[in-house]
């Protein structure tokens, strides 16, 4: 494969065979933007698909040439890494209703010349499964050696496991859950509530009113930031230290040195991402229920899967807390698959698998090496 | 300082992990409950080839035998056993550990539920230095551990070569085989698990299948 273009590879897929959508409608021909690493071995069985998070894209590594951003899990794929750029070909694309690139609600309606908006179909994890599956297609990989992601990327590991069972050798997800929790869809209704009390979101079509819903959009990642840190590490980080203060003062300017932190992440975010995203994004998120896709009960989607499984979780994470991750690996085990599960003492929050721990990269070195040996790819 | 296992888990092969690997059939599936960092499971993939999982209380274990290459889950024989659906398993280990369950009796019957076979081993209480023991010294002996006092070593339900027998019989598992190991885990001849066995097996492995 030839180098990238500076802003990334796109490719037009469903031209012929448009993606049908879990809501209905069909969509085709539709641009994926994405990104690889490494080189594809001769029998291309040594493909990595990556599945990011929420607000990641498929800059996993360098420089994202629209933020100036570092790539987003420098620590796991490399050369001598978990993910070792020298053994396996590293496959990430911007998911479905993202807005790096692949078709999203800031992306032109051809139908009207304009930016989709709210006319952007709705759409869910399992849609963006299946356009990452044309775009396996498309790059001529019949099996994946690995799917790997954490958050919404590990339900999208859960999914393509569910979905196209032969086509993935090893399924690694990571800090999520089989179903989006009441608690889950609480936060995320508050974070589109809050874009959509912005005057400046116009009813979703302020790209094509030249404005944006910074404050809503800035509010939004406010919250979502705090449940994807720990109490403890909040504590740690900021206790209630004062920012350019020495004592108290009676106003409402910045005070505490956390108030300051969340409003500088919520400004940074709005540079970066798109409002409708956001807000189609966590809709697919919250609409997640594997086992009410499949009859109900859990155990039977895995049921005669081939597919290895490492499933990790951290102490940490409130967000998706071990408890959820474990309901996976009961399901696994239910059906007697190969599954292990490792929960890592960490009290950095759900953003742990983002971070600096070394007992996941040790557990995922260790797994993917035995899966790598089994595939033939290490002899 | 925590009780310590006299004979591991550690990370070299134990004479009794040699014993149990022996009666293992070539390429079967196995669950090993209490894996430890995963050496036996290792010894099994290498030189039995078989298709091999484990469950370990100990995270730390958990950590470490996955990153061997290992299929291992972090869970508790207790409570997770009962995911697994019947007969799963060709074989199920239980090393060591049985003393320290709060049921021995409901733990040996889901080994055997989810397993055709189940190998478990079992530090012997009846062994005559035990019983000598308590005769001399008046206290009780901490079977299999060392720096462990009565109340801090885990054996909740220390039982001997006998009482295991028995305790098979009532469940209806049959004993396919029964070996007793010296204090150096070596494999010492009695004929059957009897009174004998019971008196100088230091230690007993029992390859057990069900019956009814």
């Amino acid at each position: 494969m030839a180098g990238n273009a500076p802003t990334g590879f796109r490719v037009e897929l469903g031209e012929r065979d448009p993606l049908v959508l879990d809501a209905g409608q069909k969509l085709g021909p539709f641009t994926m933007a994405y990104q690889t690493y490494g080189a594809l071995n001769a029998d291309k069985s040594n493909a990595v698909l990556v599945c990011h998070a929420l607000t990641g894209d498929q800059f996993v590594l360098g420089k994202n040439p629209y933020t100036g951003r570092d790539g987003w899990w420098p620590l796991m794929i490399g050369p001598g890494l978990p993910l070792d750029t020298d053994r396996y070909f590293i496959i990430c694309s911007n998911v479905l209703g993202g807005c790096m690139g692949t078709v999203g609600p800031k992306e032109l309606d051809p139908k009207t010349g304009k930016p989709y908006g709210l006319g952007f179909p709705f759409i869910t994890i399992a849609d963006m499964v299946r356009a990452q599956a044309m775009l396996v297609d498309h790059l001529g990989i019949d099996q994946l050696f690995c799917v790997i992601g954490g958050s919404m990327g590990g339900m999208q590991v859960l999914e393509w496991a569910v979905s196209y069972p032969e086509r993935v050798f090893t399924a690694v997800p990571i800090a999520c859950a089989t179903y989006h929790s009441a608690q889950n869809i609480a936060f995320h209704e508050v974070g589109r509530q809050a874009i959509f009390a912005d005057p400046d979101w116009r009813g979703g079509s302020y790209l094509a009113e030249d404005t944006k819903p910074r404050r809503g959009l800035a509010v939004a990642r406010m919250a979502a930031h705090i449940t994807y840190l720990s109490e403890a590490a909040l504590h740690e980080k900021f206790g209630r230290r004062l920012q350019h203060r020495e004592q108290l003062i009676y106003d409402l300017e910045d005070l505490f040195a956390v108030e300051s932190y969340l409003r500088h992440q919520g400004e940074a975010f709005v540079e970066r991402f798109d409002a409708n995203s956001y807000v189609y994004i966590t809709r697919a998120m919250d609409y997640f229920d594997l086992a009410a896709r499949h009859g109900g009960k859990l155990a039977e989607v895995f049921k005669d899967t081939k597919t290895r499984f490492c499933v990790i979780s951290f102490t940490g994470d409130w967000l998706y807390p071990t408890s959820d991750n474990r309901e996976i690996v009961r399901a696994l085990n239910a059906v007697a698959a190969n599954v292990s599960f490792v929960e890592v003492k960490s009290d950095k929050g759900h953003d742990a698998f983002l971070l600096n721990e070394p007992v996941m990269f040790d557990t995922l070195r260790g797994f993917l090496n035995g899966a790598a040996r089994r595939r033939g790819l290490i002899r | 300082m925590s009780p310590r296992r006299t004979n591991g888990p550690s990370h070299a092969i134990r004479a009794d992990q040699r014993l149990i690997a022996g009666m293992v059939e070539p390429g079967s599936r196995v669950l090993d409950v209490g894996c430890g960092n995963g050496e036996l499971l290792e010894l099994l993939a290498r030189e039995k080839s078989v298709d091999g999982r484990g469950i370990e209380i100990e995270q730390d274990r958990v950590n470490a035998a996955v990153a061997r290459g290992l299929s291992v889950i972090h869970g508790d024989a207790e409570t997770d056993l009962t995911d697994y659906p019947d007969g799963a398993f060709d074989y199920v280990i239980l090393g060591q550990t049985l003393p320290e369950v709060r049921n021995p009796n409901e733990v040996l019957a889901e080994l055997l539920r989810i397993g055709t076979r189940a190998i478990v081993s079992i530090p012997n209480f009846g062994h005559w230095r035990h019983r000598l023991h308590l005769l001399i010294t008046g206290e009780v002996p901490s079977v299999g551990f060392v720096n462990a006092r009565w109340y801090t070593n885990p054996n909740i339900h220390p039982c001997t070569i006998k009482d295991f027998v028995d305790l098979c019989e009532e469940l209806g598992i049959a004993v396919e085989r029964s070996v007793q190991l010296n204090r150096r885990g070596h494999a010492v001849r009695f004929r059957g698990a009897g009174r004998f066995a019971n008196l100088f097996g230091e230690q007993a492995i029992f390859l057990l299948r069900r019956q009814r």
